[in-house]
């Protein structure tokens, strides 16, 4: 399993992996918002949480189908399929794989950001965590996603459709533990009810992402 | 394990498994459905016209109330509708009948219609009564998150090519989203109470509504059944039917 992530991981960074590709969107993205809503702080930091983890959300959606498409191609999914560790396995490796290349990058790259936002001072900390928190079932969602659309030719477009609405729940708690955090309110709460997303995909998605990929290996 | 449950299905001559064969199901449903359509028709008439001319005008509302006779129905259907496709769902990848599947495909242009004229209603009821044709409010994000739950359930079916595949994919797909539009529905809740006041918008019908207007009610929530019903069989058939052409030009290809 240690091998198929350092595998993942220096796929993912080498040329053609796409690893900065997500982080440039993310920076794009924060870029654009300014230029829609105007440069008025006041309303910059007002919505710049939000903003934030939906820069991130989509960022993280970029890279989805990579995740096992080129595994696909080259064959190496029907492999990895029948090695002898569980394919629940392989699709958490997968997963984490993702988070760290795309996830934890964004997560860490979300503070500087905000700050082209003026996001709020105490905001900072709260939106690193909550990202933090909340990036993780954004990948192993997404590689729910990525199983079920594996098998089609072009399953990109269907694919954010797909994963879209799953990630509503942890888009609302993340947002809000952001910006009750930039406001000096009580986060507890909304991070609370995020982590446990977090750990239920985690338990639960990889199962369902295995199961996806057997049918379509079929 | 699915030989002995082939076996206590055919030792119990009345189980309900037994509909799960297409023919056997083709066979009751062209008997059931000139009732049930009839019912339906009977039933959606009586409710709708006794709630749009035999009621009378709300003090408050005027007659902008009438809406409720297909707003609160449609948005019942919408939501039983997806519960039905997850049981469906369910049936399929435990005990894998191909009907039980094929009902659920069949039921969902319904239900993502039913989620339409919910939200469509709202709108018309909400502009004068709100004076919003929209508002953020937790029953109406959901149902446009379940909308997109439906749109993307539809969209996976259409994109497979492989029938038993898309079944497959379809079916993870549905118990997944249950989860998760479970999970939103009470995301958004916590949401608003967040963002804006309590939902001093939302009109709970059952609680609010007088006797006068709740039976009317009643019979068209009945007739909106029996309307899903109907449709639910004639698509599931007409599913079955397509499905046996595939296998006779597939075996005239291979003759």
């Amino acid at each position: 399993m240690l091998a198929l992530l350092l595998r993942d991981l220096r796929l993912a960074t080498r040329a053609g992996g796409g690893f900065g590709l997500s982080l440039a969107f993310f920076l794009i993205v924060t870029v654009l918002v300014p230029f829609g809503v105007g440069p008025e702080g006041g309303t910059l930091s007002r919505i710049a949480p939000g903003i934030l983890w939906v820069g991130a959300l989509l960022a993280c959606l970029l890279s989805l189908d990579r995740i096992f498409a080129l595994d696909r191609e080259d064959g190496s999914l029907d492999l990895l399929a029948t090695a002898p560790i569980p394919l629940e396995g392989v699709v958490a490796v997968k997963a984490l794989a993702h988070w760290l290349t795309t996830g934890l990058p964004l997560t860490l790259a979300a503070p500087v950001l905000g700050v082209l936002l003026h996001l709020p001072g105490p905001g900072f900390a709260w939106l690193t965590l909550s990202l933090a928190a909340g990036t993780p079932a954004l990948s192993i969602i997404g590689t729910f996603g990525a199983a079920l659309t594996v098998g089609l030719k072009r399953g990109g477009l269907l694919l954010s459709l797909l994963v879209l609405p799953l990630y509503i729940p942890t888009l609302i708690f993340g947002a809000e533990a952001a910006r009750r955090g930039g406001e000096g309110l009580a986060t507890f709460t909304p991070l609370l009810m995020q982590g446990g997303i977090t750990l239920g995909a985690l338990a639960i998605l990889p199962f369902a992402a295995a199961a996806a990929i057997r049918v379509n290996l079929r | 394990m699915l030989s002995t449950a082939a076996g206590t299905a055919s030792q119990d001559a009345m189980s309900i498994w037994e509909y799960a064969n297409p023919k056997k199901f083709m066979q009751t449903s062209a008997w059931a459905l000139p009732w049930v359509t009839g019912l339906a028709v009977v039933t959606l008439v009586t409710g709708l016209v006794w709630g749009f001319f035999f009621t009378p005008d709300d003090y408050r509302q005027g007659a902008t109330v009438k809406i409720i006779y297909i707003h609160v129905p449609s948005a019942m259907m919408a939501i039983n509708a997806w519960a039905m496709m997850l049981v469906t769902s369910m049936i399929w990848l435990v005990r894998r009948h191909h009907v039980s599947v094929l009902a659920a495909k069949a039921a969902a242009p319904i239900g993502v219609t039913m989620t339409l004229i919910a939200l469509f209603t709202g709108a018309i009821w909400g502009q004068p009564m709100w004076g919003t044709w929209w508002a953020w409010d937790p029953r109406l994000t959901s149902f446009l998150i379940l909308f997109l739950f439906y749109l993307g359930y539809i969209a996976l079916w259409e994109a497979v090519e492989d029938p038993d595949t898309a079944a497959d994919l379809t079916s993870v797909l549905c118990l997944v989203g249950s989860v998760f539009a479970l999970l939103s529905r009470y995301a958004v809740l916590f949401w608003n109470q967040g963002l804006h006041q309590g939902a001093s918008l939302s009109l709970d019908a059952e609680e609010h509504v007088a006797d006068t207007y709740a039976w009317p009610l009643w019979v068209s929530m009945a007739g909106f059944v029996l309307l899903f019903v109907t449709l639910v069989l004639i698509r599931t058939r007409t599913e079955i039917r397509a499905r046996r052409l595939r296998a006779l030009e597939a075996r005239e290809r291979m003759a």
